[in-house]
């Protein structure tokens, strides 16, 4: 490393605001590059500012992780140079390209701090491109961000955490929930509690939902399978099958997602060594247990290096902004850093804990790909099938996914296979009768993210946050 | 097989506002027709608390009303008049936007 100091942390979630506090706690000026109007990321994501509703609405449990988290990023704003509503859409050694309101601009970095979250794992199901299936981060987004509802009638479906949260906050907030529709066995959540004893405050939250929502007269359904939406321009209703038989039911809007996947492209594009990762079932960057990646100055924190949650994503971040501090030194910790360090450490062994008591509670639904029809759609930039994949692999000898690609589009369109990615390769796999992993990963390209070939400024009071 | 499909849906817009109703108001036009919509609202929500698409697929010519509303799956970019395109759910409607949802959007 030579040359000036200059740490840049890309992401405002819980990762990167800490990272960035951490830095700046050590004299340190970071750059910190944001795509969305205000800090907080997903989970902390704040609404407009002439918005009303109080933290305790918006995060209700969460709130007292989201005031500190939003008070961190406030206290720091005038010691770093926050660049908001700006998209990273290629990195190079030592110099990011970004874009903000049509602007293109280059931010060089000694250090950098990749902290880019997380979207919902998608596995498509008959139907899901109809205008009213969202992901069930998109219909938390409509509430938190937006104070909507997604429809009238709102049907939850697929598997994870986030699936009870969101039919509570919508309950809560006075939607209509129709139904929560979980993949996963009753007896798989019993299985599970042990491992999630490790955590004990968030599984006691998670019980609080489902109890609350069941009190409500909310329909929860186990061991479900999607079946598909209804309707021809719209949806008009769900379909699913379960122990009892086939069921349908109304309702104008779906939400659904099977927990999360991670962000991985701009440390994919920085050549970062990949691993498979089994119980994420994704290639994901390796990363010490500091968050060094294989790449010298590249650093991973938070859900973009695999999914651990938003609490150890604030570990992550201040233990990767500390890796900083000690590779910029190029020597030991301090007395104090170094017990701060080992303390996120351990804590982080905790959250390994409950992750994986969180895969067991929600399981990912192994038979999806054999249950898969030919016309379903996987792409839906592409619009690309799964019986396209199939024939790509059975009639031409496709086994990754990079050929597939090349052969059908897949992966190809605008969302670069952030929708499709996961899907696609378990129809693939399935189809050969291969593992998993033999699918391979769809490399990132730059630009990551389309850029507007011509765009316009936002016309908001947020673009005053710029460089503020 | 038990049904339960006794409530239509048939109302015109997929969106439901909840809350936060009492911000300043924006007119917009939408395919030709001046709406409302409210300051801090984006491009996908004013659009949605209309209708309920955003775009046509270029492809399949089906309806599309976004998915993932963060900026991922990019499926809820919308045309201007003028031509130019805006990811509607990272964009804050505006006065004098005048936007497009019936025709195929250009890639």
């Amino acid at each position: 490393m030579s040359g000036t100091i200059q740490p840049v942390v890309v992401g405002a979630g819980p990762a990167g605001v800490r990272a960035a506090q951490t830095l700046v706690q050590h004299g340190l000026r970071p750059t910190v590059i944001d795509e969305g109007a205000l800090w907080g990321g997903q989970i902390y994501r704040q609404p407009p500012q002439n918005f009303l509703r109080s933290q305790a609405e918006l995060y209700g449990f969460g709130s007292s992780r989201a005031d500190a988290l939003h008070r961190a990023m406030a206290g720091i704003l005038n010691k770093i140079d926050y660049q908001s509503q700006t998209l990273v859409w290629n990195a190079q050694d030592q110099a990011l390209d970004t874009m903000h309101g049509g602007q293109a601009g280059t931010v060089p970095y000694s250090h950098l701090i990749i902290a880019t979250g997380a979207t919902d794992r998608i596995l498509p199901f008959p139907g899901w491109t109809l205008p009213g299936v969202f992901t069930l981060g998109g219909a938390q987004v409509a509430l938190k961000f937006q104070g909507c509802s997604i429809g009238r009638q709102v049907v939850f479906m697929g598997t994870g955490p986030l699936l009870y949260l969101v039919a509570y906050q919508y309950a809560r907030a006075g939607a209509n929930v129709a139904a929560v529709l979980d993949t996963a066995k009753l007896s798989e959540q019993v299985r599970s509690t042990p491992a999630l004893l490790s955590k004990p405050a968030l599984l006691v939250q998670g019980m609080y939902y489902l109890t609350w929502l069941k009190l409500h007269g909310v329909h929860i359904a186990y061991g479900i399978e999607p079946l598909r939406a209804l309707g021809a321009e719209r949806v008009s209703g769900v379909a699913w099958r379960d122990a009892k038989g086939e069921h349908e039911l109304a309702c104008d809007a779906i939400g659904f997602g099977y927990a999360l996947r991670s962000e991985t492209q701009l440390a994919d594009i920085l050549g970062c060594h990949f691993e498979f990762d089994v119980t994420q079932r994704a290639y994901l960057p390796v990363r010490d247990e500091a968050g060094r990646s294989s790449v010298e100055g590249v650093y991973l924190a938070g859900d973009g290096a695999g999914i651990m949650g938003a609490d150890a994503a604030e570990l992550a971040g201040t233990r990767a902004a500390l890796a900083v501090i000690s590779d910029i030194q190029g020597s030991e910790f301090s007395v104090v850093d170094q017990h701060r360090a080992d303390n996120i450490e351990k804590e982080m062994v905790r959250s390994k804990i409950f992750r994986l008591g969180l895969e067991r509670a929600f399981p990912f639904p192994q038979q999806w790909a054999s249950h898969a029809q030919d016309d379903l759609m996987i792409c839906r930039c592409e619009e690309i099938t799964a019986g396209d994949i199939r024939q790509a692999a059975l009639s031409s000898g496709a086994t990754e996914l990079n050929r597939v690609k090349a052969m059908t589009r897949l992966g190809m369109g605008r969302c670069q296979s952030r929708m499709c990615g996961a899907a696609a390769a378990e129809i693939l796999t399935h189809c050969l009768g291969n593992n998993i992993q033999s699918a391979g990963r769809l490399r990132g390209q730059a630009p990551i993210k389309p850029i507007p070939f011509v765009s316009v400024p936002v016309q908001s009071e947020h673009a005053s946050q710029r460089g503020s | 097989m038990t049904r339960y499909l006794n409530q239509a849906c048939d109302q015109q817009a997929q969106l439901v506002r909840l809350s936060e109703s009492g911000r300043e108001r924006i007119e917009f036009v939408l395919d030709g027709r001046v709406v409302e919509a409210m300051q801090g609202d984006t491009v996908l929500t004013a659009i949605l608390l209309e209708q309920s698409h955003l775009r046509i697929s270029d492809l399949s010519g089906a309806p599309r009303a976004g998915f993932c509303l963060m900026g991922a799956c990019q499926d809820c970019w919308v045309t201007t008049v003028t031509g130019q395109r805006l990811r509607a759910c990272s964009t804050f409607v505006s006065p004098g936007l005048n936007v497009l949802t019936g025709q195929e959007s250009s890639k």
